[in-house]
């Protein structure tokens, strides 16, 4: 049976523009541009947690937010449900469909309004989209939120502010935010990676319950491997703006195709003296994106570069059942 | 005989509202190129314990009570002068967390270097650049850089540098606090790999403060675990990962996600880490504890060896 898609990206490409001074601008025939995301595609199909991974500057967080829109891409297509929504202009149609698009930001200490009750952060997105009628209503949905989330009894909640708040009990009012509108695509960027590890673990905990209550797709975007093995059924690896590699997460961490991934989890630490030790595969830092290599953009450092890697782009295509490599060689 | 002593160390920070124990009574050592890991959560007394042992205290911080020997002399005791001139740099340097970002915008890394070995050694400027240059190849980077200003450098390399600037003086021990937290994890493999070659090769002893337990597991040969201000556990690296007795060891080891082996269920632990204004009576952690009982409410269980390899544990269970 085919699976359901929620969310289908098409040839998605987003450059931004780097500012100049006036005199510059006058001698420099094309305006310099950062590449952050550079022709990807990808779906996510329904109730399926996609995460994507990848080093910081990988344009990641810049694909999350273009598929809620809330980045416009330079070109390319989002699809949600079959609607097209990088071609929605009227802002009415967009604000309709983000009932069933949130997110979850990393910072929860930068991203919660520190003059809003925790009542009002939790029942703005109710209020926005005019769902529910009565006040008693709005009460109940936000309490009924809190309590998903642990924040028991929701009463002892509703009236603080952010800063009365541990950073732990803060992320999980964003997820609590995200979630009351019961969504059915939500994107998660970093969401725990401020938080100390003891409490880690409990906010992931509930954030996988939740999902498996509500069916809704999720967009994971972490560097951690780890931790993206952990929460997700499928994963992406970025590099440079592009996808490399694409594949069910186990088989993915288990058999690497793409050399970069390969590196990517060699060097990953794991917490166990007695088990394997972390290996430097590929020298050298990632290029900057403003000027990426020519061909493959991963053949400035790749172990098994050959001549036709420094020309040509390899094209992401499938190697095995659900996986996708993008390279000339594939291990 | 282990490098570093420390001893029953206790640092308070003075407060309006009373004191804040950071440190409260803890004992570990540091043998000769013995790399010691020291882990814990946010707020717990790590980096307190490492600026105690240098003795570069916030205004408000004291030591109030234990000794620091290094090689026979007990730091706590010796002057100001003393310990700026023979020790600090010298004996024991500290790479400090974000410290790559800290570098001087306006100079060039060698003038940076060799600043510090001006300060601390009687020695010609010439001299002091031909170290710098030995000191950056050490480290993995070409000595024809050291003209370079730190907005040239990437992350990576910025780390090495200011890991170069603590080997500057030869110490023969380093402290180490979150050196790669800011880094991607290439180039954390890269750094870690450096720091590990740099203890084979120059002899030195380590301390790596760190949250992250695999860290530890892949560059230590000892551990403490430090909870609230008190190491709850302490032992070689091995015995903490394999056979972990502390309740609170056990669980955050388990809540860290790994990328070999079969996929498992990630521990949590309830409730929030205590406010060091005023510790929770007994042992710290009980609030917490899945085994608490009625002793740990009132007894605060002092950290005593648990069979004989050199394996500590401060818990009523054992």
């Amino acid at each position: 049976m085919p699976k359901d898609i929620a969310i289908e990206v098409r040839n998605l490409v987003k450059h931004f523009p780097i500012s100049m001074g006036f005199f510059k601008s006058l001698t420099t025939r094309q305006a310099p541009v950062v590449h952050a995301v550079d022709d990807i595609s990808f779906k996510i199909y329904k109730g399926e947690i996609f995460g994507l991974v990848g080093e910081s500057g990988c344009g990641k967080t810049t694909t999350g937010r273009c598929l809620i829109n809330l980045t416009e891409p330079t070109s390319g297509e989002v699809h949600f449900n079959g609607v097209n929504i990088t071609a929605i202009s009227e802002e009415n149609k967009m604000r309709k469909l983000r009932k069933n698009m949130q997110i979850i930001f990393q910072d929860p200490y930068e991203s919660l309004n520190p003059r809003m009750g925790i009542f009002d952060i939790v029942a703005e997105p109710l209020r926005l989209q005019k769902i529910t009628k009565s006040q008693d209503e709005l009460r109940k949905r936000v309490a009924g939120a809190l309590e998903d989330l642990d924040l028991a009894p929701p009463e002892e909640f509703m009236y603080r502010f952010p800063h009365e708040l541990s950073g732990g009990q803060r992320q999980r009012i964003a997820i609590a935010r995200a979630f009351v509108l019961e969504p059915e695509f939500l994107v998660a960027d970093e969401p725990v990676s401020m938080l100390d590890v003891s409490i880690r673990s409990e906010v992931l905990k509930l954030l996988l319950t939740l999902i498996e209550k509500s069916h809704s797709s999720f967009l994971y975007i972490t560097h951690d491997v780890a931790l993206a093995r952990h929460m997700c059924d499928r994963l992406g690896v970025m590099y440079l703006g592009k996808i490399v590699e694409m594949g069910p997460t186990e088989g993915l961490i288990r058999k690497p195709s793409h050399p970069y991934t390969e590196a990517l989890i060699a060097a990953v630490p794991v917490p166990d003296p007695t088990s394997r030790r972390i290996e430097v595969t590929i020298k050298g830092e990632v290029p900057s994106a403003i000027n990426p290599p020519p061909g493959c953009r991963f053949h400035t450092r790749c172990p098994y570069a050959k001549k036709i890697c420094e020309t040509k782009e390899p094209q992401l295509k499938e190697v095995g059942k659900d996986t996708y490599v993008a390279c000339h060689f594939p291990l | 005989m282990a490098l570093l002593n420390v001893e029953n160390l206790k640092m308070y920070y003075e407060t309006l509202r009373g004191y804040v124990k950071a440190v409260d009574d803890i004992t570990f050592d540091v043998g000769k190129k013995e790399a010691l890991g020291l882990a814990g959560e946010s707020g717990c007394g790590k980096t307190s314990t490492a600026l105690a042992i240098l003795r570069l205290l916030p205004w408000n911080a004291k030591i109030i009570g234990g000794s620091i020997t290094l090689d026979g002399t007990d730091l706590v005791k010796i002057s100001n002068k003393e310990l700026r001139q023979k020790i600090r740099w010298k004996k024991i340097s500290m790479i400090f967390q974000g410290a790559m970002n800290a570098l001087h915008p306006i100079f060039n890394i060698g003038q940076q270097i060799t600043e510090g070995i001006l300060a601390h050694e009687d020695v010609s400027k010439k001299e002091a650049l031909e170290r710098t240059s030995k000191l950056l190849e050490l480290v993995g980077i070409e000595a024809e850089k050291i003209n370079r200003y730190p907005h040239e450098l990437s992350g990576g390399m910025k780390q090495r540098v200011v890991t170069a600037m603590a080997l500057a003086c030869n110490p023969s021990l380093v402290i180490a606090d979150e050196p790669t937290t800011a880094l991607d994890v290439i180039v954390q493999a890269q750094v870690l790999k450096v720091m590990k070659e740099l203890q084979q090769k120059l002899d030195l002893s380590w301390i790596l403060i760190t949250h992250d337990l695999s860290l530890i597991a892949e560059t230590c040969h000892k551990s403490a675990i430090m909870y609230a201000g008190k190491i709850v556990e302490y032992g070689g690296v091995v015995t903490i990962f394999k056979a972990p007795l502390h309740p609170y060891t056990k669980k955050l080891i388990s809540a860290f996600p790994s990328i070999v082996g079969s996929k498992t269920e990630l521990a949590s632990i309830s409730g929030f880490p205590p406010d060091l204004l005023n510790p929770p009576q007994g042992c710290r952690f009980h609030p917490r504890c899945d085994y608490a009982k009625e002793i740990c409410k009132t007894k605060d269980p002092p950290l005593k060896e648990e069979t004989s390899n050199d394996h500590y544990v401060a818990c009523h269970l054992y």
